[in-house]
């Protein structure tokens, strides 16, 4: 293995970390924070440590399959160590483990939380807090792709990596281009968002964090009450930016490059609509008499189902408090997640589709053994190795959630409560039911059981096997 | 600039990688999805799956933004079509490789009324480099510059030449010729030499000079460098038709063995001065027979590699003076082919993806570039030949107060029909046809010398 190339992207993702704490250290000075001293130290530590481990660039820049995985899964592991110091040493999270939580949890866009109150944190603190979604949703290697001039082929095995979703494509020839398109959409998104939150009279500061959680899908409210007490106007906007952002961003390119037909085409955003559409109803008509009327009803369905599905996790309500059937159709869409390609996590739309397609493939064969029949998706036909990828992903994802559920059940909490803890982390969501509901947070955990919910957390951002294969020998024998 | 490539087999891969190094923005079409998948993991390319003669398939490429697309399938008649198709789907130059023989006569007619840019044909490129390493049999390869008038050639030097242990500088002086040495390759490294580099018998070195002059230079370095009279091809495929038709009218005498008896007669019919011989090439007794032992030049056109290699060594042990000549069209194991005794090993895939790369190019900057030729010299050096059109920041000042970027020479001024070796005394004057050799890619114009 190349171990001076992925020492060499590693030392890029800090130095970029470095550069962005610089917003918080703004944010520090517009509101005359103290914490602006801790901010620096991070900094200059992750700067230092950048030119410590990569001082130039190596002369062999050859990359394969193995260093893209293991570069971006050691990216992710240091950026949280990293991005961790200034709640850690401030002295806002006293524990290191719970600031790695925190931490872990806004840059993999989940919105878990050991805090229970989040008011009484300083403003640039906050703001770090909410940035890291916006960072950790679009992904950070693919910022670095965007910027760092390396040719050649070797950072689509980065992107695949890091990107959500099936079969990892370019939109443009370049993967360069392609990353920089993406963050366009993203930060163009975003924007908008933050407009039109401002414009409906929340606060400035209030509207960045949102707009950077919604954005990143993530969840980081910052207030007590989450989005509870905003204007009826902000949490419909948020709605639907939630929704926005859950959908595959290659739909946004296919507008952008004028080709209006094919993005109305596109077979995963129509599924993953249609889900929100019907989950959204029956939640309605189930919660009915919680609101004074129907339209309320629907306002606070829609934006819990839109926050669930696109593993966001931001509350309008506690609807740890509503009734069994909607609990569990919100604890079904964790699992269905958002689109692939999008910055919300889950099993992703596109998979469940190909899924069911295969089951009903399958069950037509059973009936007309010698029928042949090729899977599609989005109109093209889905490779064997795509349909066995999907499969391999299900075995593995379901392996580690029992293992994990296993171990955090030992925490000696009731069953609801583990098994959403475990199902919003690695689900990258947020808030689960009972005592990880909305209202409440992940503090009372053993250190044992945030470790196994931190590793979930990066292994369902990064599509679990980026995460695994830094755990197996092979990776990093010298030899084949 | 947006490329689209149609058909990915040697030359469209090798085109690839040359064209993304560049730095545009290569789209491949192919009906093999797993092809796709490969070449897209090791380039930075996007892969669409489809036949590139399909509207629909050339639509998803992007072919209404691309401003070039190369068609390279191993169907002819695919290509043309390809780039008919192209030209009504969008508004962008096309190129086309079309090698078979029957449409050698057509290719003006179809070019035009094809509206293509350019039609490529790699055996008959690679013919036309094959007779010409036959008038300078000691040259392992010949390109030439500035309409055919100066040239630039590669040769081993031989043991007890006067050039081993002689220094650059010392070159002309010692020989008395004006010759400028541009590249050594000594192993696998591959160098600009300066004036005190030493040169020693072995290492293979580019020369640019006039013909006159490279005579003279072959002469007075004891390289033999004998006129040959006869040449027997080994396999009767495209390149040796072409190659037996450029040589029909030198009044050199062709022999070409040939296994297939309809291609041998083929062959007779289109090739009534050439003699043919029906049976296996890899034949020992009936090489023999046929005199491998006395021709002045053995060429290995056989359509698999390694039976081409086995049969140069063989035939070079038989006849160590006839010049070698032998076809290879992997290209993935340069420097192991280069540390054998093939004599020229010719590259058709190479040698076509040179003129789609000069193409492209000039074609870069038809707004501004004035590529005139580009030859890839060696692994990682290139030739190229600037027009002066007008005056800019190199032309008028004397060469040894430019700054040049490291790895990079100016080989030779074409000026009104004479060849100018420059020195540090010479300038670069509007009008002139300039040679540079360098080992920096993708220079597209005269002023990218500076640093």
């Amino acid at each position: 293995m190349n171990r001076r190339m992925v020492f060499y992207i590693l030392s890029w993702v800090l130095r970029m970390e470095a550069i962005l704490m610089l917003l918080p250290i703004i944010t520090a000075v517009i509101y005359r924070e103290h914490e602006i001293v801790y901010f620096l130290i991070s900094a200059v530590s992750c700067a230092v440590f950048s030119l410590l481990i990569s001082p130039r660039k190596p002369k062999d820049t050859k990359m394969y399959t193995r260093e893209g995985f293991v570069s971006v899964a050691l990216s992710w592991v240091l950026l949280s160590i990293f991005g961790c110091l200034p709640f850690y040493i401030s002295g806002a999270i006293p524990h290191f483990i719970d600031a790695l939580f925190e931490t872990v949890s806004g840059f993999t866009t989940t919105g878990a939380s050991i805090l229970s109150s989040v008011e009484e944190l300083s403003h640039c603190i906050l703001f770090w807090r909410s940035f890291t979604h916006w960072i950790g949703g679009m992904g950070i290697l693919v910022f670095v792709l965007a910027i760092l001039p390396m040719s050649g082929a070797e950072n689509i095995h980065i992107m695949r990596a890091e990107s959500p979703g099936p079969s990892v494509g370019k939109l443009v020839p370049k993967v360069r281009s392609t990353a920089k398109i993406l963050y366009s959409i993203y930060l163009v998104l975003t924007l908008v968002e933050f407009i039109l939150l401002i414009s409906g009279g929340m606060p400035a500061f209030d509207a960045i964090c949102v707009s950077f959680g919604t954005a990143g899908t993530g969840g980081f409210a910052v207030k007590n009450t989450g989005l509870a007490n905003y204007t009826f106007y902000q949490q419909m906007i948020t709605t639907i930016f939630m929704i926005l952002f859950g959908v595959n961003f290659n739909v946004y390119f296919l507008f952008y490059a004028r080709k209006p037909k094919d993005a109305l085409k596109s077979e995963e955003a129509r599924a993953y609509l249609f889900i929100i559409l019907v989950a959204t109803l029956l939640i309605t008509l189930d919660v009915r008499c919680f609101f004074p009327n129907i339209l309320e009803s629907f306002h606070h369905s829609a934006f819990q189902v839109a926050s669930i599905i696109t593993t966001t996790g931001f509350s309008t309500q506690d609807f740890d408090l509503w009734p069994t059937f909607s609990k569990a159709i919100l604890v079904l869409l964790m699992f269905i997640g958002a689109c692939a390609g999008s910055t919300g996590g889950g099993i992703k739309v596109s998979r469940i589709a190909i899924l069911w397609k295969t089951v009903m493939k399958e069950m037509s064969s059973m009936i007309h053994p010698n029928s042949v029949k090729i899977i599609k998706m989005e109109g093209k036909p889905v490779e064997h190795t795509v349909l066995r990828s999907i499969n391999t992903y299900l075995a593995t994802y379901i392996m580690i959630f029992v293992a994990s559920l296993l171990i955090v059940c030992y925490d000696k909490f009731d069953l609801i409560t583990s098994f959403t803890a475990v199902a919003a982390t690695f689900n990258n969501i947020g808030p689960g039911l009972a005592l990880v509901g909305p209202t409440s947070n992940f503090s009372s955990f053993s250190v044992l059981s945030k470790i196994i919910l931190i590793f979930d957390m990066l292994a369902g951002r990064l599509e679990l096997f980026p995460m695994i294969l830094l755990f197996s020998i092979r990776t990093w024998r010298k030899q084949l | 600039m947006k490329i689209i490539i149609a058909g990915i087999g040697k030359v469209g891969i090798t085109l690839a990688e040359r064209l993304n190094a560049e730095g545009h923005d290569i789209t491949l079409i192919d009906k093999d999805a797993a092809t796709l998948r490969t070449v897209a993991d090791r380039i930075d390319v996007m892969g669409v799956e489809g036949n590139g003669v399909s509207y629909q398939v050339q639509m998803e490429a992007g072919i209404r933004q691309a401003d070039l697309l190369i068609a390279t399938t191993n169907s002819d008649e695919q290509n043309m079509l390809c780039c008919l198709m192209a030209r009504k789907a969008g508004d962008c130059h096309t190129i086309a490789r079309i090698r078979d023989p029957e449409y050698v006569k057509e290719v003006q007619f179809l070019r035009e009324e094809l509206n293509m840019s350019m039609i490529i044909n790699p055996e008959r490129e690679a013919a036309l480099e094959v007779s010409r390493l036959i008038k300078y049999p000691s040259a392992i390869k010949i390109d030439s510059f500035a309409k055919g008038r100066v040239d630039l050639m590669k040769l081993v030097i031989p043991e007890n030449s006067e050039l081993d242990g002689c220094k650059v500088f010392e070159v002309n002086t010692k020989l008395r010729c004006r010759v400028l040495i541009c590249i050594v390759e000594r192993g696998e490294e591959v160098l600009i030499p300066d004036g005190s580099f030493e040169l020693h018998a072995g290492d293979r070195l580019s020369f640019v000079a006039d013909h006159k002059q490279a005579q003279d230079f072959f002469k007075k370095a004891h390289v033999q460098n004998n006129s040959i009279r006869s040449i027997l091809l080994i396999g009767g495929g495209k390149m040796t038709y072409y190659v037996a038709k450029t040589l029909e009218e030198t009044g050199i005498s062709v022999k070409i063995i040939e296994r297939d008896f309809k291609t041998c007669q083929f062959l007779s019919e289109v090739l009534p001065k050439a003699t043919i011989i029906n049976g296996d090439g890899t034949d020992q007794q009936l090489l023999l027979d046929e005199g491998i032992e006395q021709c002045g030049a053995i060429a290995t056109f056989t359509g698999i590699d390694e039976e081409n290699i086995m049969l140069s060594l063989y035939a070079g042990s038989l006849n160590p003076k006839a010049k070698m000549l032998t076809k290879i069209n992997r290209i993935g194991f340069d420097n192991v082919i280069r540390s054998m005794n093939l004599g020229s090993v010719i590259n058709p895939q190479l040698i076509s993806a040179d003129r789609i790369v000069t193409y492209v190019r000039a074609m870069q900057n038809s707004m501004g570039s004035n590529i005139e030729t580009l030859f890839q010299v060696a692994p990682c050096a290139e030739a190229l030949e600037f027009r002066v059109e007008r005056e800019s920041e190199v032309t008028d000042i004397e060469l040894q107060q430019l700054t040049l970027k490291p790895g990079l020479l100016v080989a030779c001024i074409y000026r009104g029909g004479k060849v100018v070796i420059p020195g540090g005394q010479d300038s670069i004057r509007p009008g002139d046809s300039v040679v540079i050799v360098t080992t920096q890619r993708g220079l597209n114009d005269l002023t990218d010398i500076l640093r």
